[in-house]
């Protein structure tokens, strides 16, 4: 018995070098490995990880990958260095080329990584760092499509209350400057509606997100805008018979009547981009990336039969400024209602001049410096 | 006033999944079990519930399907702890990891392909209803009398188990048990038979608890991680509720008022003058006080002459030989 055991493990053994060899010679094509790291489940069908793969799969199609050369990690905690230093070796050790970390907190992990593994690319999404050789960020101006989605619910409000969940206190410029956008575009075309706000503390929970929805329902509010993970806002308030504009991915067939329209990312924009570079030795000149609407990187997603007449019209005068770069939304002017952009000097909440009329916003303060709320968002 | 009313509305509801996860943890602790899976349990519960709501569209069905889930992860703990004697509090964290992956790993494929979202009907069967006449009253029908099915579940499952302890011949039998498993046993009680059935009542009840969670508060859609520490709370509250499922009421109300006073400590700035300091304090206190106040009800319960309310063997196990 144990000699049979044991001629079986040789040949198995045999078997399985064999089966190593026919991985050699490839061309580089099937050669090439792309890891991605997700801090949720893809599988979930809507919201942030979601979005990210959708982006893996369309840059997977576009380059001709098979699924052998794409490696996922999903369910990697941000907040946990070790965990992440860990399925990030995983995806070096599998053979990965290039990584892509979809979520902030890998950023450290990421750039300590880079120095370690010179012949990896690390790409690192939604963060600032970066090296000149292996490492990059990625991100987009989403603040663009938000504009659009605030011109969705500032035309739809009956009660001129519009909600916004918001994952973050004013400190943080990602979700700041997101909402200020809507809030301006709230503005463009209903200047009597106010944005109040409730801050979640945490980019996922399905609870708290719920219960600040209410919340806002609570107050009046009759449209709910969020900047948070998952659809429990939008469900709030098709539960209360109001509307609402999701974030991430189209949350229409979450909550299908009350979703007028959501921001989204177009990440395989991006991510055939880069992997491309990588493919083709060029990722030296690729460089950061910060694409917007006219690269097509970010959008809203197709409009809900919900919306109210005439919206449809605004948001597409609005997209030709945006996309002619006439109009970007952290600058000194407004969209008037005849469709040109005039400018003015922006306001804080508390009276304070933010933006000069005729300046524009670097970059660097969209994405770092955004602390204060537009003149119409309500806070407390 | 509207702000006091929709704030304690909306305490209840958030107090509810609490109430139901405390109740099921008396029931076992009272058993001289100290399980520290609710979480676990819940998760189990939460899906099992889901899942049968989601496939038959029947809310009894559903929530007969989450007290079996829940006792299934009950089963497991009570082999472990009464029949082999294994550590209480290793299992208990065991089963809690194990709860949460089993509601992932099953939760995973029902969503495949876009998430699972009740029926109309079944959110009809959910949703907030006014009852008739009682609902009417000014202020209190709607904070008291207009919630879903499931609050008041929770509540009558509540005082059920107080007048079980306090009035029954088991419930007396089972609190000897909890006390005293030595003494039990002499006087002809079957130690083992009592703890395992009420720690199987006690899972029951909390996976109740995981079918709130996963049926009220994700509003009709499947949510992987939607217990979210919830059932840890429930285990703070049974000391803040000093073993009694009666108090446990009032507690589940208080944590659960907490929960919904990050989000709407704005509003009560806004509203009332005199509490404006309200937002300038950090959500982060919120999220804290309640634990701090458990710490508090701790010293507090430890300096009382007569010591803690916690049943006298809860957390060792009973060798019957070793008598």
């Amino acid at each position: 018995m144990k000699k049979i055991l044991a001629i079986m493990l040789a040949a198995l053994m045999i078997f399985s070098f064999a089966a190593c060899g026919n991985d050699d010679g490839g061309d580089k094509t099937t050669e090439f490995k792309v890891g991605v790291i997700h801090i949720g489940n893809p599988a979930d069908g809507s919201g942030y990880s979601y979005a990210h793969d959708q982006g893996i799969v369309a840059m997977q199609k576009n380059l001709g990958l098979t699924d052998a050369q794409i490696i996922r990690k999903n369910n990697i905690d941000d907040t946990n260095a070790a965990a992440t230093k860990t399925a990030i070796e995983e995806c070096i050790e599998e053979g990965c080329n290039i990584i892509f970390g979809t979520s902030w907190g890998y950023m450290e992990t990421m750039a300590e990584l880079a120095e370690q593994y010179p012949d990896v690319i690390f790409s690192h999404g939604t963060g600032y760092m970066s090296n000149d050789t292996n490492f990059n960020n990625y991100f987009g101006r989403i603040y663009q499509a938000r504009y659009l989605a605030g011109i969705a619910a500032g035309l739809k409000t009956q009660t001129d209350k519009i909600g916004y969940v918001a994952a973050m206190d004013i400190t943080n410029s990602e979700v700041t400057g997101g909402l200020n956008a809507f809030a301006m575009g709230v503005q463009a075309v209903n200047p009597d509606a106010k944005v109040y706000v409730k801050v979640t503390n945490t980019w996922f929970s399905v609870d708290l997100e719920g219960q600040a929805a209410t919340a806002l329902l609570d107050l009046g509010c009759d449209v709910i805008g969020q900047h948070c993970d998952t659809t429990a806002p939008q469900l709030a308030a098709e539960q209360a018979g109001v509307w609402g504009c999701g974030y991430n991915s189209d949350m229409s067939p979450d909550a299908p009547g009350a979703h007028l329209t959501a921001p989204i990312w177009n990440w395989g924009v991006y991510y055939t981009s880069a992997t491309q570079a990588a493919m083709d030795g060029k990722w030296a000149e690729f460089g950061n990336y910060f694409g917007g609407m006219k690269e097509g990187f970010v959008d809203i997603s197709p409009l809900s039969s919900l919306v109210a007449e005439g919206t449809a019209e605004k948001i597409e005068e609005a997209r030709a400024l945006i996309v002619s770069g006439e109009y970007d939304v952290f600058q000194g002017a407004y969209i008037d209602a005849d469709g040109t952009v005039i400018d003015k000097d922006i306001v804080d909440n508390q009276g304070n001049v933010v933006i000069k009329a005729g300046e524009k916003l670097s970059d660097s303060t969209i994405t770092g410096g955004i602390n204060w709320y537009f003149e119409n968002v309500i806070a407390q | 006033m509207n702000t006091i009313v929709n704030f304690m509305f909306a305490a209840i509801k958030a107090g509810t999944p609490l109430l139901f996860g405390t109740t099921g943890e008396i029931v076992t602790q009272k058993s001289g079990n100290m399980n520290l899976g609710v979480e676990g349990l819940m998760y189990m519960g939460a899906f099992g519930g889901f899942f049968i709501a989601y496939k038959t569209d029947n809310l009894f069905l559903a929530m007969i399907s989450a007290a079996l889930f829940g006792m299934l992860g009950a089963l497991i703990y009570s082999f472990l702890v009464i029949t082999l004697k294994a550590n209480q509090n290793v299992t208990g964290l065991a089963l809690t990891t194990f709860g949460t992956g089993f509601a992932s790993f099953f939760g995973e494929m029902l969503i495949e392909g876009g998430s699972p979202k009740l029926s109309q009907k079944m959110t009809e069967l959910l949703s907030e209803k006014p009852i008739p006449v009682l609902g009417e009253i000014p202020f209190i029908g709607k904070i008291l009398f207009s919630h879903n099915i499931l609050v008041y579940l929770a509540i009558v499952i509540a005082l059920i188990v107080w007048a079980y302890m306090r009035f029954t011949r088991p419930g007396m039998k089972l609190k000897a048990v909890g006390e005293n498993p030595a003494a039990a046993d002499a006087m002809g009680i079957n130690v083992d038979i009592t703890k395992y059935v009420h720690t199987l009542i006690g899972g029951a009840i909390c996976g109740m608890g995981g079918a709130y969670i996963s049926l009220i508060n994700g509003n009709g859609i499947w949510n992987n991680g939607c217990v979210n520490g919830q059932g840890w709370i429930s285990v703070a509250l049974v000391i803040f509720a000093s073993w009694s499922s009666a108090k446990a009421i009032f507690g589940s109300l208080i944590f659960g008022a907490f929960t919904v006073f990050q989000v709407r400590a704005n509003d009560f700035a806004s509203e009332f003058a005199f509490l404006s300091f309200l937002s300038k304090i950090p959500n982060a206190i919120y999220v804290m006080l309640p634990f701090v106040i458990t710490a508090g009800v701790l010293i507090v319960s430890s300096m009382r002459s007569g010591g803690s309310d916690q049943p006298a063997s809860c957390g060792t196990n009973y060798y019957r030989e070793e008598r």
